[in-house]
């Protein structure tokens, strides 16, 4: 089995940034274990998506960058696609929570659009 | 490669577990539905970056598909699940 070699210096920068990568991620679970409410639980996770990932997806470009001696920015697509993906989820997931809480009579804001009453004065409501 | 390297390799696949089963505790005892949704989120996440890791481990682009392959199914699946959860039906 042939060995494909890196630099020493592409070979510590690699993995220091998957290190990292990987401490963070367990940063972010170990939040989704000890936090004590869902509202403060729901932003734990989101710098897996955003640090973790990109620390991740850093090390990857750059290390197939350097053995392929070429550009290799696939590993870009996964992180851009997690990084618009993952506000979506929790956005959905942050309301889904709020509209059960609120069916259960627990002290949180109320809804916003049904509590903002329709102005048929304004110009953005005439029709 | 350095060894180093292989090891530090293995530390962060060694993390990247630990944090995926973080994950699992709170998937398993969360109180409420969107607990579980929640962790299942953070699991495949972990589990894509376990993918990327496992990647540059053995030196092959592969893993690269199996890890676009997951953002994309959890992405989707956490929204339907949420979604679920909000309205009690999937696709109206």
């Amino acid at each position: 089995m042939t060995e494909a070699v890196l630099p020493i210096w592409a070979q510590v920068v690699v993995a220091l940034l998957v290190v990292f990568g990987a401490f963070i991620a367990l940063l972010g679970a170990l939040g989704l274990v000890r936090l004590k409410s869902y509202f403060e639980r729901v932003h734990s996770p989101s710098i897996i998506a955003t640090l973790a990932c990109w620390c991740i997806m850093y090390a990857t470009v750059l290390f197939f960058s350097v053995l392929e001696q070429r550009l290799a920015l696939h590993a870009l697509l996964i992180a851009v696609f997690v990084s618009v993906t993952a506000p979506i989820t929790t956005i959905f997931l942050m309301r889904a929570a709020l509209f059960r809480a609120r069916r259960t009579g627990q002290n949180v804001p109320a809804s916003v659009s049904s509590v903002v009453p329709s102005d048929p004065a304004h110009p953005d409501n005439r029709y | 490669m350095s060894p180093y390297f292989n090891w530090a390799l293995s530390l962060a696949l060694f993390l990247l577990v630990v944090a995926m089963a973080c994950a699992l505790i709170r998937l398993i005892k969360g109180p409420a539905a969107q607990d579980r949704v929640l962790a299942l989120d953070c699991m495949y996440t972990t589990g894509m970056l376990a993918m990327l890791v496992l990647g540059i481990m053995y030196s092959s682009t592969d893993y690269f598909e199996a890890a676009l392959l997951i953002a994309l199914f959890g992405c989707v699946g956490s929204t339907a699940m949420a979604k679920f959860l909000l309205r009690g039906e999937a696709i109206e």
